[in-house]
């Protein structure tokens, strides 16, 4: 055979194997979907929505775990967004390109990545153990430094694309840096700021680890921080990993509910990014 | 903005004491990342003393897990997360590369949209989605199907086949880690295919120009010079698979052991302290816990520190990428 | 006037709103930890007292390790184990213990064409498979204990407690007991080192990963196999009979049981002679602090009692043996005799 033949051949193969590739990928993400979409539903019912955790065998819903998982991670980015924006403020104002910032966004970058168990450690070694019990402000606190990063990462570049003549222009008006960042700048930048916080609220409401030892769980419905408060991902760990037929579909339901929360979440994201011009942002 | 003096003015005053605030604010905000790694290494250092000073240098080393005599050793726990994170790279890196390669080259140009974000999808469902799927679907198929193949098949090989041998379990090392591979791949074709597309135009360009094959362009031009993104994409992955915990603790089989199999039954740091945190009784056992969770952190810092470097190098040569 | 303080004090609102304030007035008012052994149990009194009483008891299911942990650090108003606290511990942790229930371990397999009740197996066998020396479900040791049955060419799964477990107590308490070679090479305790097999959390776990996987063997406690249908072995018990795990056999096992004269009820209930005793069974204690401040530990104590008195019939439906009245009455006593809060007696409460 020819060389320009063989070599033919290969791209042939190699291209078709691409195409495999992206088959198997897309393939997982369809068996995953199908089985939440089919086993979730059909744990699915208004009960799941206004009744709280039932004992094994007995009939119930989701109610304080729903609730729970809301408040946590409302809290959380309440908490961890107004630092991650102000910290990223820091960034893309004031320290700009000196070592000290350079070291803060590579010290972010790993805090990204780090595992969230290990978050969780922190916060029972710092929180749950000097109070004395779990509660849903430890489990608040513990999403919110997982928040942190991921918002000082997307609000940093938001801030950066701001151009530089719109802060030049307040300057020249007499405003102190303060002054122009929140009355120039935020405005300019809320929609990617807003995207950013979308998707860190995206990311903490999937965090399971975290809350293990945090927030725990708990079984009947509870409104109070001090106390352990039930949460779905704590719920559908228990829950599946029980052989209670009743508490298995729950779970699922359950694990239905948190995704397509993020989905809705990330396509709201998306959408004010694009209907503001405002470059995508990915965060890892 | 430099200061100018001019006549004192209550508001100018006013206006001054709010900088100062705000600053201060935005530069407590960006110490606090800071305190909170050193507060992370710390909390850990300090929790994970006990189990370190009393097993020193052999805790990295030995196996041995039993609460009942308190000797811990963490060998078994980093065995377990190297290797599934190792299988996850071996099955999600190819893939991904196929996936990145198809979706810059060979997909029609209305398709890529949509698949690019099916992908990215697989991003956004939480970890425990992934766990539970992998014990309720993925763990019976690899049980009564793939499994037992594998062992007809490769369990009587010389070499490989201590790879596959044992009882069919469904859960295990194999499974955490193509439960692992799905997790990862989304972000590992995202990076790919940012830093393919960021190729310049002019070099593939040339290539064809002397009649290259698409394969071997992407081959020998697109990927020798992506190389450092690709890497550094990699290496994430890896960071990140190493950390995972609630996909892993479903299906790894909590096994204190190290076998050689890879259809046995392990165990994964982050499984381990995830399992094992609310209930272990002494202090011993918790520090040795929490020495684990030193260990991952050190091990994910590590690489990630490494992948972000790298990743800094290639921003920083900005136009030769 | 710039944006960012009224969207600082909405925020503040939005915090106000969310935290706590609101919500209906049904807390739990008592905490709990522990044991996996007696949850069914434990569950359906919670229920059942709350429709009674709408107070609260928010048990965590989290095996007896935890229950023992979280106790000793105050975070709970009561822990709950199956492998009670010997007296010395006890006096060292300010600890108070009594037995609540009994319940038996069960093993528990999943091999095609075997029903419940159709295998026997007995100590030593058993003993054998959880150190790895039998590996296949045909084995010759298993089908000389069961002429009547073809047992397939299947791999074992051996499925045992990952966590802290009084389960895992009791059943390498029994095995200890009958097979030498296992109280060498394992021992006794509520996490063991096991050579063989895959780990679980909790009785929950293990009865839901022995259904997973096929040729799996588990043991859990009788209330889950009764309340999932799980398919349950016969035990060869001391007196060389075959026991069918029930209600029955669980209370023939206990019958011999001298509570009054076990300091700090610390008694084990495994292997007792009998010939109609379950070979493993156990009873599940409950731990509480002697001096303790605040109302959840009256309100705890109150459970307790309604458990005691009200609570029978539940039991038995679950296959739990329930205290005989007078152990209940030994059991206030030492309430009465043992536990204060500020300093003053907190039993008989007013």
């Amino acid at each position: 055979m020819s060389n320009i033949g063989r070599r033919k051949i290969t791209a042939t193969v190699a291209l078709g194997a691409s195409g495999v590739a992206t088959a198997i990928g897309l393939a997982f993400l369809a068996a995953i979907l199908w089985t939440l979409f089919s086993k979730g539903l059909g744990g699915l019912s208004w009960s799941v929505f206004t009744q709280t955790t039932p004992a094994p065998g007995s009939s119930g819903g989701l109610l304080n775990a729903i609730y729970g998982s809301l408040v946590m991670t409302l809290l959380g980015v309440l908490i961890g967004g107004p630092i991650g924006i102000l910290a990223a403020t820091y960034l893309s104002e004031y320290g700009r390109d000196t070592r000290l910032s350079t070291v803060i966004r590579f010290i972010n970058d790993v805090l990204l990545s780090a595992p969230s168990i290990v978050i969780g450690l922190f916060v029972y070694t710092l929180v749950v153990v000097p109070m004395g019990h779990f509660s849903a402000l430890a489990g608040a606190v513990s999403l919110a430094i997982i928040v942190i990063p991921v918002t000082v990462r997307t609000a940093e570049d938001m801030l950066r694309l701001i151009p530089e003549t719109l802060r030049h222009g307040s300057a020249a008006l007499g405003a102190r840096p303060w002054r122009t960042i929140t009355s120039i700048v935020y405005p300019a930048a809320r929609s990617g700021l807003l995207t950013g916080v979308l998707l860190a609220l995206a990311r903490v409401s999937g965090e399971t680890a975290p809350l293990l030892f945090t927030a725990l769980n708990n079984q009947f419905w509870n409104a109070n921080l001090n106390q352990p408060m039930a949460n779905l991902p704590v719920v559908i760990f228990q829950f599946a990993t029980s052989p209670y037929k009743n508490w298995q579909s729950l779970a699922w339901a359950g694990a239905l509910l948190i995704t397509l929360f993020v989905l809705f979440l990330s396509i709201i994201a998306r959408l004010i990014a694009s209907m503001f011009g405002a470059r995508e942002s990915r965060v890892e | 903005m430099s200061a100018i003096t001019i006549p004192y003015h209550p508001q100018l005053k006013r206006e001054a004491r709010a900088e100062w605030v705000f600053r201060s604010l935005t530069v407590a905000s960006a110490a606090l990342v800071l305190i909170l790694l050193a507060g992370v290494l710390m909390a850990l250092c300090y929790g994970g003393w006990p189990a370190l000073r009393t097993f020193k240098l052999d805790f990295l080393t030995r196996e041995v897990w039993n609460p009942v005599t308190d000797q811990f050793g963490a060998l078994a726990a980093l065995y377990g997360t190297v290797v599934t994170s190792l299988i996850a790279m071996l099955i999600a890196v190819p893939l991904a590369f196929g996936i990145a390669v198809f979706l810059t080259e060979t997909c029609p140009l209305w398709l890529r949209a949509p698949i690019a974000s099916c992908i990215e999808l697989l991003a956004a469902v939480p970890s425990i989605v992934f766990g539970i799927w992998g014990l309720f679907v993925l763990a019976p198929v690899l049980q009564h199907s793939v499994q037992p193949w594998l062992i007809d098949t490769f369990g009587d090989l010389p070499w490989i086949g201590k790879l596959f041998r044992g009882p069919p379990y469904g859960i295990g090392l194999m499974t955490a880690g193509l439960v692992l591979a799905v997790m990862v791949l989304p972000f590992i074709t995202s990076v790919m295919r940012e830093v393919f597309l960021a190729t310049p135009r002019s070099l593939k360009e040339a290539a064809y120009g002397l009649g290259a094959t698409q394969w071997e362009v992407i081959w020998d031009v697109v990927l020798p010079n992506s190389r450092a993104g690709i890497i550094g994409g990699m290496m994430l992955g890896l960071g990140r698979a190493l950390g995972e915990t609630m996909a892993v603790t479903f299906v790894v089989g909590n096994a204190h052991r190290i076998s050689t199999s890879l259809l046995a039954p392990g165990t994964t740091i982050s499984a381990s302290i995830a399992n094992e945190f609310t209930e272990a009784v002494g202090s011993l056992y918790t520090s040795s816990l929490i020495a684990l969770g030193l260990l991952l952190f050190v091990l994910t810092f590590t690489i990630i520190a490494a992948a972000r470097l790298l990743l800094l190098q290639i921003e920083r040569r900005g136009a030769r990428v | 006037m710039t944006k960012f303080p009224s969207r600082l004090t909405m925020t503040l609102r939005a915090v106000a709103l969310f935290g706590g304030a609101i919500g209906p007035a049904l807390a739990a008012d008592i905490s709990g930890a522990g044991a996996t052994f007696p949850y069914p149990i434990y569950a359906k009194w919670a229920e059942a007292y709350k429709t009674q009483t709408g107070i609260g008891l928010n048990y965590q299911s989290i095996g007896s390790g935890g229950g023992i942990k979280q106790i000793e650090a105050g975070t709970v108003t009561f822990g709950a184990s199956d492998k009670p606290l010997e007296p010395a511990d006890l006096k060292q942790n300010g600890l108070v213990q009594w037995p609540m229930i009994i319940g038996g371990v069960v093993p528990v397999v999943n091999i095609p064409g075997v029903k419940p009740g159709d295998l026997v197996l007995d100590g030593p066998t058993l003993a054998a498979i959880y150190m790895g020396d039998i590996s296949r479900w045909n084995d010759a040791a298993i089908q000389k204990l069961n002429p009547k049955l073809t047992l397939p060419k299947l791999d074992i799964a051996p499925v045992y407690r990952s966590d802290g477990s009084g389960t895992n107590f009791l059943f390498t308490n029994y095995l200890s007991k009958v097979s030498p070679s296992f109280s060498q090479k394992i021992g006794a305790n509520t996490s063991v080192q096991w050579p063989v097999g895959i780990g679980a959390k909790g009785n929950e776990g293990v009865a839901n990963q022995t259904t997973q996987t096929g040729g799996a063997i588990g043991y859990v406690e009788y209330a889950y196999v009764k309340q999932t249908g799980m398919t349950y072995t016969k035990l060869l018990n001391q007196d060389g009979k075959y026991v069918v795990p029930e209600a029955k056999a669980f209370q023939a096992a206990a019958a011999n049981a001298d509570w009054a004269k076990a300091e700090g009820y610390y008694l084990i209930l495994t292997d007792q002679p009998g010939a109609d005793s379950w070979p493993i069974t156990g009873a599940s204690f409950i731990l509480m602090h002697a001096q303790s401040k605040g109302e959840s530990t009256v309100a705890a104590l109150k459970f307790f009692d309604w458990a005691y008195k009200s609570g029978q019939k539940m039991a038995e439906e679950l296959d739990y043996v329930p205290l005989p009245e007078k152990v209940a009455k030994l059991v206030q006593k030492t309430w009465q005799e043992s536990l204060s809060v500020d300093g003053k007696p907190v039993w008989p409460a007013k």
